[in-house]
């Protein structure tokens, strides 16, 4: 049964893409490619209903960020998905400190829903969006 | 043309130096050694997304300007404000920190480096716990059990595992990079039949390999090293791993303590921790009982998670207990190359390794209160100076709001997020490229970053502006002094 939005854990972190980007320049295509993009298990995209570099829509209680969906690799990892770290993770991720300084990067309640019509902003206009400034 | 030798590589924290780089005309044409970031900062650091000249924000653009008047308007941003963030520093020089530092305690601001979004809680948990540690090269030579937890070096440090670990040629302790050879071509060779059977007498389609194996644990038999993987995902290091088990999220602390029982001959009365069989987890306590000489390296998996520094307590724990049936020791993977560099620095010159705040006269130290996120989201502070770090890009975007709301004063050498959304921005030159200097491996030890090139006319390295913004900042106070009184 295809399923509107799931429920998922959302995790951050490295691949190898974002670290070739981020060393290229962090306005490349190469980085902003590697960072707008979210890896998803190929059961979750089939509960979903969507093909793989179908835009999605992932929502926190912190935020709420449309990104493309790529096939994960590295499964099996059903109802988790990852974002590399950068700005379109950064909209979602728990700012949650704990008292020690550090935010809550991994392990994030989050729920992704197909989102075909929803356009994958770019960087500036993300920023634009966020922060009202360019 | 000519080729320059021993060119320590400034991406990540295992600061490989054996990197040979052919340059002709003044240009790195060639990178030999280097992994693919390695390659891809030497040979495109140089990249349309440079800019050369420093900018100033006017009528809300960012237009070109002097150097004169960029380091004026900085100072005066800096020298106004009553509480700036001072960020960044763990892709710079550690002479650069030390102008950083001065600076910070000249305007009385909080500096903080990017150990506070990565391996702080490693920080705070060491200074609780303490760290059985040892170099890089003892474990290249010794180590006969290799353990990455939460942590995936195939991506953050592409060659930590060929040149420190296991497959790495020690003196004592040979690679076992020809075992995993034959392991995936045997592997490769299987799933070619698998899928050959499938096709022919199933007249199924070709399809991805069942993902979940059922079946008891495998057993680590093998003689000489041994890699375990211990990870919420299947990495390609886990791929690569003799053992690797999946821990789901948020539940490393279990996992860590349940180990910690095992290792002490406790019983555990459950089945299966944190969704692991306990049978898998005896089998890994026995590996880990039984080596020579193991380490436990750990990535942001457990310093992002739930539980945070708590993780890491568990994890130097169970290192310590360890350390009573073998020898083991520990260590944090740091990412950016110079970040164990700002940790010291900040120590030997101020007492405390990050989020160290002078707003007294004097530096104090209390992440949580004193550690920039923390302080971005109650919103106090009033400016803020970024060296060699994009936060716009990895804080949580409520704490970017705070952040760009207020003056910003940004030192990079590419245009990034941060530097995007500032009003001074100076370019930099390459530390490691185009400007020599000092930074630490992530096992302490510091090695010299080479000049290669020469930078572009007119931009200097970070040490150098920052002085020029020190300089000119002291002339401003001193100004207002004379002024009151």
């Amino acid at each position: 049964m295809i399923a509107n939005k799931l429920q998922v854990t959302l995790l951050t972190g490295r691949t190898i893409e974002q670290g070739v980007g981020k060393e290229r320049g962090k306005a490349s295509e190469e980085y902003i490619e590697s960072v707008s993009v979210c890896y998803m298990d190929p059961e979750d995209l089939k509960r979903l209903g969507i093909k793989e570099k179908t835009n999605v829509q992932v929502s926190t209680e912190h935020g709420s960020v449309v990104v493309k969906a790529v096939k994960s690799l590295r499964g099996p990892h059903l109802g988790v998905i990852f974002i590399p770290y950068g700005p379109w993770a950064n909209v979602v991720v728990n700012p949650e400190t704990h008292g020690i300084g550090m935010p809550s990067f991994k392990g994030i309640s989050a729920e992704v829903e197909p989102a075909p019509d929803k356009p994958l902003l770019s960087l500036e206009e993300l920023l634009k969006e966020q922060f009202g400034k360019e | 043309m000519s080729v320059v030798k021993a060119v320590t590589c400034p991406v990540c924290g295992s600061l490989c130096d054996d990197i040979e780089l052919t340059i002709e005309d003044d240009k790195i044409v060639k990178v030999k050694n280097g992994c693919a970031m390695c390659e891809s900062k030497f040979l495109g650091y140089n990249s349309e997304h440079r800019f050369l000249k420093p900018l100033i924000r006017k009528n809300g653009k960012l237009v070109k300007t002097s150097l004169s008047e960029a380091t004026k308007r900085a100072a005066e941003i800096l020298a106004e404000a009553n509480y700036p963030i001072l960020y960044g520093w763990s892709s710079t020089s550690c002479e650069a920190m030390g102008v950083g530092l001065e600076l910070a305690e000249e305007v009385g601001g909080v500096i903080d480096n990017t150990s506070t979004v990565c391996h702080g809680p490693s920080i705070l948990s060491i200074q609780d716990v303490g760290i059985p540690s040892c170099t890089l090269g003892q474990i290249r030579h010794r180590a006969d059990l290799v353990i990455y937890w939460g942590s995936n070096p195939w991506s953050a440090h592409p060659r930590h595992i060929d040149r420190y670990t296991a497959f790495s040629e020690g003196r004592f302790e040979k690679s076992a990079w020809k075992g995993y050879l034959t392991k995936i071509k045997a592997s490769n060779v299987k799933k070619k039949i698998e899928s050959a059977i499938r096709r022919v007498f199933f007249k199924q389609k070709p399809s991805a390999p069942p993902l979940l194996r059922a079946g008891p644990p495998p057993a680590i038999l093998k003689e000489g090293r041994k890699l375990v993987v211990i990870d919420v995902r299947r990495t390609r290091s886990a791929e690569i791993a003799d053992y690797f088990i999946q821990v789901p999220p948020n539940k490393d602390y279990e996992l860590l303590q349940a180990f910690r029982a095992l290792i002490r001959d406790q019983e555990i009365e459950v089945d299966e921790v944190a969704g692991v069989p306990v049978e898998y987890l005896e089998e890994i306590a026995d590996v880990m009982i039984k080596c020579n000489f193991g380490i436990l390296f750990f990535g942001l998996g457990l310093t992002m998670s739930m539980g945070k520094l708590r993780n890491i307590d568990a994890a130097l724990s169970l290192i310590r207990d360890l350390n009573m049936r073998t020898k083991f020791a520990i260590m944090p993977m740091r990412g950016h190359f110079n970040v164990t560099g700002a940790n010291t620095v900040f120590t030997w010159q101020t007492g405390f390794p990050y989020a160290v705040d002078f707003s007294l006269g004097y530096p104090r130290y209390n992440p949580g209160e004193t550690s920039v996120v923390d302080i971005l989201l109650r919103k106090e502070s009033d400016s803020a100076l970024i060296v060699a770090s994009d936060p716009v890009a990895n804080f949580p975007s409520k704490a970017v709001e705070h952040l760009v709301k207020n003056p910003l004063v940004v030192i990079d050498p590419h245009m990034n997020a941060t530097a995007q959304m500032a009003d001074v921005v100076f370019p930099s030159a390459f530390v490691g490229i185009e400007t020599s200097g000092t930074a630490y491996r992530m096992d302490h030890v510091p090695l010299p970053l080479k000049k290669i090139v020469a930078p572009p006319r007119g931009v200097l390295s970070d040490q150098e502006i920052l002085k020029r913004i020190l300089s000119e900042v002291r002339k401003i106070r001193k100004r207002k002094q004379v002024e009151a009184s």
